[in-house]
Formats: C-alpha cells, structure tokens, sequence
C-alpha cells in the first residue's frame, strides 16, 4: 500500500482499541522471567558452547603476533576464532570499525579473538591466556586538540545557510554567544548485547539482541560473506537497545564464526566492562551557538556550528540538525565539522543529532532570553515559525510547540516564577525551574507485516518489527484488533524474526507509527480477503465486535476461515508527503531543581513534558517512553560522561559504577501531557514517532533550572557539582 | 607529547624491567614467558539448595556463580546478568528471606540455602501481586530489569516491615516508614535504563498500602 | 578468572592456619568485591577459603561499655541493629549510605574494612597500576583523577579507600581484631589498620600473610551529634566524592574524618582542637598537605563546604 496522499477516515479512528491505554500483552512473561532474550535460548540452542572475547588492551596499532599455545590447551575449549583464521571477512554496511580486529586495531576493546568452550568460565580463563603481541601506535583522542584538523564532512548536508546571517548577526540590536561541550554517551541498556549463533549446513540461526532485524540479517550475511538468505535472525526481545543495536555487533559475528570453528552452537554476551568501548556510542560535541534579536526578542539571525570526531570513515554527531527548524530568523546557518578521532566507533544513540544539539541550543536560548530580560518561555513563542524556516513555502504539517510551552508553563505554575535567579530557597536547597522545548523530526520507514485468521477466529501478526520497550507487541495487536473489530486478547504478535515480512524496525523513533502503518496495510488486504471469502463488497463491509457485516448480513469472525487460514502480507511505503510538509514532533520541559547549598549537590524535584507527537496510539506506552527518555536526559544532565584517557586512548569509566545512569533517587514522580493531535501526513495511523521526542531538551531545561537555582551557568555537561563550587554563594 | 616509557602494560613488562634493573634476576623471571600450559584444571564441588520450593543438587565448577548456576545450569533465565558486577541489580534474587545480586556470589556457597527467584514468585496465569502491579502501572519497558526489580521490591516491603532504616530515614530511633521516598532509596540497587522508575514506585507503592 | 579450590572454614585459628599455608589463598565472606575483581582478572586466587560458617555474626556488649561486631556481621544488621542506631548513628548512617541493599545483605564488617579502591586504572589489567602491577606506573596520576585522593597519596598511587563503614569506624576509635596464622590473636587501632600508600600501593594493610580478621570492637559511647554526610553526583549507589563523618559535642568540639579524599579515613586529631573555629580554620589543618591533581582540586573546597553543613546541622541549623 502506498500513502501518498494525506489520510482520510479510517477504521483507526474509531479508537476502540488503538489509543487506550491497554497493559502490554508482553507484560505477564516480562514481570515473571518468562520472556526469553537472546542468551536465554536453552530450548531452542540446547547444549550451546560458550564463547568469550579477547578484546585490544591498546588504542590503535597492529597485531603483531598471537599466541595460541596456552589458550588451546585449556581445559574445555573447543575452538578459537582470530581474524587470521576466520578468513576473509567483509565489513557490514552499517559498521565503521572491523567488529574482528587484526591485524590493525582501530579501537580499545575492539574483538581480536573468541575463546569457545564446554562452560563460560572454561572459556573466560582460557581467553586470559590468549597472548597477544601488539605494536601500539600514536593516535587522536583528544576532539578539542583536532578541533584544528577537522574537515568538512562528506554526503551530509554539513553547511547550510540562508539569507545573510554574518550581517544579520553583526547588525543586530541584541546578540549572544555562546560555547558549549556535550560529553560521549553509552546507551548502557540493561541488556548487554548477546547472541547464540548455529549453523545447519550453510544456514545460520542467530538468537541476537538487535532493532534492526533486516539491516542485522543483511550485515551478517555481508560479513560473512553468504547469501542473505542463509541467515536468520531471531530477535523477540531486546532489553534496551537506545541505538546501541542498530547494527550488528562482535557478539553476533563471532557467535557465528565460532559456531562454525566448533561445529556446535555458541553463546555469546559482551561483559559488561567491555561494552563501553567495543560498541557504539554518541560522540561528544562542541558546539557554537550564535543568536541576534531586535530588541522584543525577534530573532533576526541564529547560527549553530558542531564539530564532533569520529574514526575515519565515520559520521559527524548531526547537532545542529534542530536550529534548522526549531526557531524563525530570516537569516541563519549550520556547519558541521568532523574530526578523525582513534576512539571506538561513534554513531546513533537515542535521538542522535537532536539530543545532543538540544542540550546546547535550549542553554544559548535560556541565556539569549536573560540578555533580553525576557521570560525564556515567551521568548521560544515569540520565535515560532510554522513554516519551514529555511524553505517557507513548505509548511509543518502540525506544529503545536506554542501551545506545548503554554500548557507545561500552566501546569508548572510558571508564572509564579521569579525571574532573577539564586532568589528562591528551600532550606538547605537553592531552587531553581527551567524550560527547554523538545524537537524530534518524525521519519517514516517502510513496513511490512503479515497477519493471519485461523479457523478459532484467532488473528496472528508476524513482521520483523522489533519491541524494545517501546510497546512494539501492543500498539501493532491494538492496531489489528481494531482493523479487524476484535478484542485484544484474539490477537498473538510474533515479532523479531528475519523470516517474517521486513518491518520498519526501531530506531529514529520511527518504529511505532510505521510498524503500525505496516499491520494497517496488511489488515487492509485481510479485510479485502475475508470479504471475498464472504461474498461481501470489501467496500462496504464493517468489522466491529467480532463480526463482519455488509448491508443487512452479519457473519462472526470465528468460523470464516474454517476452510483453511485466511492469510494477508502487505506493506506500507511512502510518498512525498514527508517532503512537501515538514512532519516533526514537539514538546515542552518543565523542570524544577533544588542545588544544596553548600555542596552543590544537584537533586531534581519535578519534571514535567507536554508533548504534541501525533495520535497516540497506548497512552499508557507512550508515557513510559516519554517518562524514561526524561530520565536518560537527566543522566545527561547532571551525571553521564565517557571519560576519556587523552593520553592512552579510551574511555576510562568502562563499567555501570564507573558510568553512572540515573537510579531510582534521582528521580521523582514524573508528570507527562500529550496534546491532543492527530496527524493526517503521517499515515493512516495518524501517529508520529514519541520515544525520542522525550529525551530531546530535557538536559537543557535542567541545566537552566540550575542556573536559576544558583546565578552559575554551566556550559559543559554533564552539570556536575564540582562546575558550580567556585561560584556557589560563600557560606559565611 | 605521551612518555610511555614511564608506564608497563603487561606482567612481561615488568618483569623484563626487573630482569634488567635487577641485572642478575635471571632465572626467576624468564620461565613467565615460556610457560606453555593450559592453566589448571577446574575444581568442581557439589552444592545443594532449594531454589522455588524445589531441591536442586548439582555439582558445578567453583567458579559459578549463584546467577550462572541459575540461569545456565538450572535454566531459570528469569534471573538477569546486566553486569555481573553488582552495579545494576538485574541479578537480584532472594535467598534465605534476603535480597542479594547473584552474580556476586558463589554457587558453592549456597549449601542448604533457600533461593526465591522471579519464576518462583508468580506465572503469567497466576501472577504475584507485585508483578501484577508492575503490568498495571507499567513499571517496566525493555523488560531485562524487570524481574530483579520485582524480587527487590518484594524484599524491600519485607525490609521496611522488619524496620532496618536507609540512608533517607530521618530519625535512627524510630521504626522506618513506607513513603515514597524510602522506596526510591531503597530501590536504588536496581538500574533502570528505560527508566521506568517513576511507575515503579507508583507499582510498589499500591502493593505496599494493600500490605501496610 | 583461575580455576580455584574451595574450602568451607571450620574455625578462624584454623582459616588463619590455611590461608598461610595455601599458596594463593583468599578468605571469602560476602564476596561482592573480591568475585567483582576476579571477574575481570584483577584478583587471582588459587584457593578460597569460605569463612561464611564461622560463627562471627554477633554483635555483642562489651564488659567496658563498648560493642564487638562480628566480622561477619552484615552491613545490613550492623546498621539495623538498635544499639548502633541509638550509641553510634554515625556507623549506621556510613553504612547505610554505601552500595545498595543487595550489597549490604551481603557484604560483610570485615570485608567493608577490606575493601579495595575503585579507581578506574585499578580496574583495568591493560593499562599501568602500581597497586595491581608493582612496578607498571601509575596511569591515574595525569589522567582520570576526579574520583582519586588529594592528600596521602604518593607519586606511585593516588587511589581512594572507597568504604564509607571505615570512615565512620575511624572516628569512632574502632579497633580491629585479628588472628594470626600462628593462632595469636592482636588488637589493631583502626588508625593503624590502613597502609598509606609511598612507594608500594600494594599493600593496604597491616595485616599479615593468613591473618584473619574477626572482629571490630568499638570503645563505649561519646555521645554527640553524629553526621556522616557523603557528597555524590548520583543521589544513591555511588562512591563518595567527599564524606564528612563527624562527632560534635554541644560545645562545639568534635572529631571528624573524611572519606572520598584519601587512600584511608583522613583524620587527624592534631587538627580536632580547631573544630570549634569552623569548618574553614578546621579544614585547613585537616587538609594543610593537600597535593590535589586539576581534576579533582575540588575537594578541598567541597571538604570544607560539606563540613560547614555539618557543623551547621550539629548546630541545629538546618539551613
């Protein structure tokens, strides 16, 4: 089915079933260790092997020599896997570094070698005996020293400019600028990646924990040098991924690789102190924030420069991609610079481009509002565009951002706030509230599902779409149910899987409306079908409570397909719509922060988000994907950093007590408002992306509540107490 | 710029520093080099333990941990491994009335212990009133944090019960409370990176007032 | 992780007796930072010696007032108990501030004094260590140092003793009893216990090849206000950056220790007389030494600030 035109009434929107806030079906195997993850494949992989990693103790070199000798002759290993014997391997179209290295090295922990035996903790102590000989080479580590060097960056959009901004800026009545450091991040899901790989012949079955199951399936297959149809990917639940399994990862390669060196199937999970630097994570910036306004606040000239490093190869951290479309200025530009940095592997996590271009841009307007002395909410309203700032004959196709800020500064009790800052305490606390809007662009992926009625009446959904916590299994049940007038509970989804119809997947926040999108088109068909079958006007006919009618007839559900399965695949694709109309989602932050007073100590009380994003399709899902990218934006806030060694080249803080997440204490009850809104450019489903809209200015708003809290401007995150003592008022 | 010659990567290193500063160690430090076997052989000890109600003897190397027996030995994957470091809580189990990470823990000392884990608190048909409460409020996204939360939730309404104080309780001398705040505290042992933690206290809190 | 033999203690002269005899011997109790460090290579022991059944899990009153915890007491009991929550807040309050409740049900008295540092080069068996690795240098000086001491460290180890428990112990005047591998028992002031690190990070403590630590007494009560108020980024579950652990009388004296600072408690009783003066005078003796790195100067003045907190919650002024 193709959507090119803008959606019409449709049987979604009788919202009997989609926009309620329903349990996920999932929930009763999730809350009782009944749902199984990829390493937990005992029924399906029995007898599996082990596998562990040997991981590059140095930064960037060669390999001059591994010893073996030691390591075979341990007891219960099976096989070894070097890039030296596992022959010619490709590299992934999705990857930048080698997930195998050797010789070259190109990161820290990047995989050398994959120790398999009869038990995990035969083949950790006999992957401690694996010798490795390594020349260590000079490399960059340092974004702020090759800041210098950095170059314009290939196949991006990395310069953009419209009207005169330079002259715009130079004559304005008000300017500002600023400078401002984002730190590197590790998605840091709870469930580290792992696979169990096994062959049959030249076909593989990999158990993996990845969103993407075709792009997985297409990468290993790339690698490997195989057909992409002896791979099988089998993924139906991910615990956590947060852009962190976008791509295939060293657990997957050498499951399989060492599957085939043992001839036996093999169990492989990344340890915890080796992930931060083995996988992926989002690049550090420095981003150069410029703004000019007339004197009421109208900004005449807004400029947002980033520079960001990555291996060579790699991408550029797309910071500035929001200062495109977020504010109006008739005169304005973006530039990206990239470096060549010898740390891991950069690229997606949570919102990428937009998270860490936020957590700037949302700082410079706070300030850029204190030097107009204005109230920073008005001054984002007083800046709205509802057309595409840099092409204004293209209009949003929803954009409710003002009433987002006036709905949160409501319910925030905004207007009761004091504007100087440093004025407000509660006893050993200085109080703060600060305000960032939130900005995601909505994308649209082609989906595909397959759905099934079986003679009980019973309607199955199979398509690769993966739920990693998103809700994925609900909404696409709820989604059927509704298409075919059933309850719930007559619909099973079956998710995750590279033999079923190739989804949209998750990442970029794409995956709900899409995967949604997809079930719609293939229960169109079914509906087509099922009325075919019946005789009836596919047309015409009705399907509600159970039934399907057509004029005066009226048949159950249970009972049409009798005859055999009634089975539909189809998928939805996209047209123009999303280039002709600028489909975004939008939101407001509201946070209020107490700083004690004499250790600068950091603690949030409040936090609320109104988010205008489309239909949503669970409210009660769609929160908790709003509830925990606020809660991953305060760790961004006040806590997350990848340290990193300058001199040795990696980052240093490689655990979960090293990196710290947000616990259980940082946060409080969380308030989340979604407006009202359904977006006909979309898809039928009239539903936009929310699971990274949440995350997008959240660290900024904190930021700002701080420094109203306290008079500092912190300007490098995280916002960390040891920033704010030098200038926290003398305790007498 | 970097003065790598003040620092020694490896054991190796070290020990060839020694040799030459040294100038006549000789004979100690060389054979680390030239050590050619495979390590010693695993030790194996037999344990015993009731894990659910049901006796589970098994004998295991050493080096497992109360997690691994679980999840790789017993096939009771309900039981998370986040880290295996004691930094994320995934791993949380209750044995003998208490919740502890089994990652950091040995099998082997275990004998005769009484190990409640996720599977042995309810089942999708028959769920414990804890796990219901987390599908009601929806204290959970991904899932893999989930049932450690669970089985920390349920021993700290025990915790509170048995009134052993936290870090947020005001006043040593009096018998802990059940306020939001000391659930936050308390719970603080287990990582949520989807970040769930807001419906979690709500879940946990619904259990504890039909408890209080 | 090394294969390892496995023994269950059957009494602490005879654990003591073994641990010396064994090579490669290690005494396991709660476990939460030696299997931790085991994991990832760091601690390597060929025999372990389980002390789990040894019957030193009491706290008991002793004849001058004072309390004897068992070694193998749990954080969580030791905190719990009602005669420390009412006579010695402060080691409640130190304990119940560290790891998590996991960890504490688990982790043992003895274990906690023996805790060793979490500096991020320690962790780490690719990269120099002295602690780890005499002789390999160390990496933290120069590099990743926020976390890492500001006084009492050397040119060969800037790490932190990262127990909150010992902080509270060291201002309590707690002493740490033992028996050897020769089955004689000594008494070890808890200021005496933990090694400064000079030239060989290493070694930690005083404590002998094989001997066993069996308890910790502490001396009767001092009265007081006490406060242990540890300063971290995340609001639970993490190490402390600074801790403040204090005792202060109604007329304004007091002892003090710090935490987060150094490679032990840090306290000095020279500079106690100066308590009453405040928090900056205090400090300044407490601190005179300080050799912070960039990273980490901030503790100093964090040090400080805390106390001034401290000093002003004694007080009974909250704000």
């Amino acid at each position: 089915m193709k959507f090119d035109t803008p959606a019409t009434t449709n049987p979604i929107d009788r919202l009997k079933v989609v926009g309620q806030p329903l349990d996920r079906i999932d929930g009763p195997h999730k809350t009782t260790g009944t749902a199984h993850y990829a390493y937990e494949q005992h029924e399906a992989a029995p007898n599996h092997a082990y596998g562990y990693i040997v991981a590059s103790s140095i930064p960037k070199g060669r390999i001059k020599g591994i010893d073996l000798t030691r390591a075979r002759r341990a007891p219960g290993v099976l096989a070894i896997v070097t890039a030296q014997s596992a022959g010619k391997l490709g590299k992934g179209k999705f990857n930048t570094a080698a997930l195998l290295g050797g010789p070259t090295i190109e990161h820290y922990h990047q995989a050398v070698a994959l120790v398999v035996a009869e038990t995990f903790e035969q083949a950790r102590a006999a992957a401690a005996l694996v010798k490795v000989d390594y020349a260590r080479t000079s490399g960059a580590f340092d974004l702020r020293a090759a800041v210098a060097s950095a170059t314009k960056p290939k196949d991006e959009k990395a310069d953009t400019a419209v009207g005169d901004f330079a002259g715009a800026y130079a004559g304005a009545e008000v300017t500002f600028e600023g400078r401002y450091t984002t730190p590197d991040h590790s998605h840091a899901m709870m469930e580290p990646h792992a696979s169990i790989a096994s062959w049959t012949g030249d076909k593989l079955t990999l158990w993996t924990s990845n969103q993407m199951i075709a792009w997985g399936a297409g990468d290993v297959a790339t690698t490997l040098g195989v057909p992409k149809e002896n791979v099988r990917l089998i993924a139906p639940y991910i615990g956590g991924g947060f852009g962190g399994k976008l791509f295939v990862r060293s657990d997957a390669l050498l499951a399989a690789l060492g599957a085939r060196a043992a001839r036996r199937a093999v169990a492989v999970t990344l340890p915890r102190p080796l992930i931060f630097n083995n996988t992926t994570h989002r690049p550090a910036t420095i981003q150069r924030i410029r703004i000019g306004a007339t004197k009421d606040g109208t900004i005449t000239a807004i400029g947002h420069e980033s520079w960001s490093g990555d291996l060579p190869g790699g991408k550029p951290e797309t910071a500035v991609a929001q200062t495109r479309l977020l504010y109006a200025g008739a005169n304005r530009m973006t530039a990206m610079r990239l470096a060549v940095l010898d740390l891991p592997e950069g690229n997606a996590m949570r919102a990428p481009g937009e998270a860490s271009g936020l957590m700037a841009l949302e700082i410079a307007m706070d300030e850029m509002a204190d030097k107009l002395g204005m109230d920073p909410v008005e001054f984002r309203i007083r800046n709205d565009t509802q057309v595409d700032p840099e092409n204004p004959e293209r209009p949003f196709s929803q954009r409710q951002l003002v009433q987002c800020l006036r709905t949160g500064a409501n319910r925030f009790d905004w207007n009761k706030r004091i504007i100087k800052p440093a004025s407000t305490r509660d006893g050993r606390w200085l109080v703060g509230t600060g305000v960032a809007a939130a900005f995601r662009n909505n994308l649209t992926e082609k989906s595909g599902a397959r759905v099934r009625l079986d003679a009980r009446g019973r309607v199955t959904v199979e398509t690769d779409m993966t739920d990693i916590g998103t809700g994925s299994y609900t909404i696409i049940a709820q989604t059927a149910a509704e298409m075919l007038g059933l309850p719930v509970d007559r619909i099973d989804v079956h998710l995750g899987d590279s033999s079923f119809p190739v989804s949209s997947g998750s990442g970029g926040q794409w995956g709900g409306n899409s995967s949604t999108a997809g079930v719609y088109a293939a229960c169109v068909k079914l509906r087509e079908a099922i009325a075919q079958k019946l005789g009836m006007n596919p047309d015409d006919a009705v399907f509600e409570d159970g039934n399907v009618r057509s004029g005066q007839r009226t048949e159950s559900l249970t009972g049409v397909a009798k005859g055999g399965d009634i089975v539909a695949e189809d998928s939805m694709e996209y047209g123009d719509l999303g280039k002709r109309y600028q489909q975004s989602t939008f939101g407001a932050h509201f946070v209020e922060v107490g700083v004690d007073a004499a250790t600068a100590e950091i603690r949030i009380r409040r936090m609320l988000a109104v988010c205008a994003a489309g239909r949503i399709l669970n409210p009660k899902t769609a929160r908790s994907q709003v509830i925990g990218a606020m809660t991953m934006g305060a760790g961004a806030a006040l806590m997350e950093e990848l340290v990193v060694d300058k001199r040795l080249g990696f980052f240093v803080n490689h655990d979960l007590a090293g990196y710290e997440v947000p616990v259980h204490a940082d946060i409080p009850h969380q308030e989340v408002v979604f407006l009202d809104e359904t977006d006909a450019m979309s898809s039928p489903m009239k539903a936009k992306g929310v699971g990274e809209l949440g995350l997008c200015g959240v660290a900024a708003a904190i930021a700002n509540a701080v420094h109203h809290a306290t008079g500092v401007r912190v300007r490098d995150y995280p916002v960390t107490l040891d920033k704010l003592l030098g200038e926290m008022p003398s305790l007498g | 710029m970097n003065d790598f010659s003040k620092w020694k990567f490896t054991r190796r290193e070290v020990l060839k520093l020694g040799a030459a500063s040294a100038g006549a160690l000789a004979a100690g430090s060389l054979p680390a080099a030239q050590i050619t076997d495979g390590g010693r052989k695993p030790v194996n000890a037999s344990v015993a333990m009731d894990v659910n109600g049901t006796p589970q003897n098994v004998t295991l190397d050493t080096r497992t941990t109360l997690l691994d027996a679980l999840r790789e030995h017993m096939h009771l994957t309900g039981t998370k491994k986040g880290c295996d470091h004691g930094q994320c809580g995934a791993c949380t189990v209750i044995v003998d009335g208490r919740r502890i990470n089994s990652c950091l823990t040995l099998a082997v000392m275990h004998q005769g212990a009484k190990v409640t884990t996720i599977e042995g608190l309810g089942t999708p048909t028959n769920l414990h009133p804890m796990q219901a409460s987390f599908v009601k409020h929806d204290g959970y996204q991904c899932g893999y944090c989930t049932p450690g939360q669970i089985c920390s939730a349920v021993a700290v309404l025990d915790e509170i019960r048995n009134d052993i104080p936290s870090h947020v309780s005001a006043d040593l001398t009096v018998k802990a409370q059940f306020t939001t705040t000391e659930l936050r505290e308390r719970m603080s042992g287990n990582i949520c990176r989807c970040g769930a933690y807001s419906n979690i206290v709500e879940a946990i809190t619904e259990v504890a007032g039909s408890h209080a | 992780m090394k294969p390892f033999s496995y023994e269950r203690a059957t009494s602490p002269a005879a654990a003591a007796a073994a641990a010396a005899r064994t090579e490669g011997a290690k005494f396991i109790a709660g476990g939460t930072n030696l299997l931790d460090l085991m994991k990832i290579g760091v601690e390597e022991p060929m025999h372990l010696i389980d002390l789990n059944g040894l019957a030193l899990d009491t706290i008991e009153a002793t004849s001058d007032g004072g309390l004897r915890i068992g070694a193998l007491v749990r954080n969580t009991d030791l905190a719990a108990d009602q005669r420390v929550r009412r006579d010695y807040g402060l080691l409640s309050r130190a304990l119940l501030a560290g790891a998590s409740g996991q960890l504490r049900n688990k982790a043992t008295t003895a274990g906690n004094l023996l805790q060793r540092t979490r500096c991020p080069y320690f962790y780490d068996t690719n990269q120099p260590c002295n602690k780890r690795l005499p002789g390999s240098g160390c990496a933290a000086i120069g590099g990743s140092s926020r976390s890492l001491a500001v006084i009492g460290g050397s040119a060969s180890c800037i790490a932190v003793q990262p127990s909150d428990m010992a902080v509270a112990m060291r201002v309590l005047d707690a002493v740490v009893e033992t028996v050897r591998a020769d089955g004689q028992t000594r008494r070890i002031p808890i200021a005496d216990f933990h090694r400064l690190p000079g030239a060989r990070p290493h070694v930690e403590t005083v404590l002998e090849r094989g001997e066993l630590i069996t308890g910790v007494t502490l001396p009767k009560p001092v009265g007081g206000m006490h406060i242990y108020h540890k300063v971290r980024d995340r609001a639970s579950y993490a190490f402390a950056l600074v801790s403040v652990a204090a005792i202060v009388q109604k007329d304004g004296s007091g002892r003090v220790a710090l935490g987060g600072v150094a490679p032990k408690p840090w306290r000095d009783e020279a500079a106690e007389p100066y308590l009453p003066q405040g928090a900056k005078i205090f400090t300044a003796h407490l601190l005179a030494n300080a050799t912070p790195t960039g990273e980490n100067a901030f503790k100093v003045v964090l040090a400080e600030r805390t106390l001034h907190a401290v000093l002003a919650e004694a007080k009974g002024d909250a704000s």
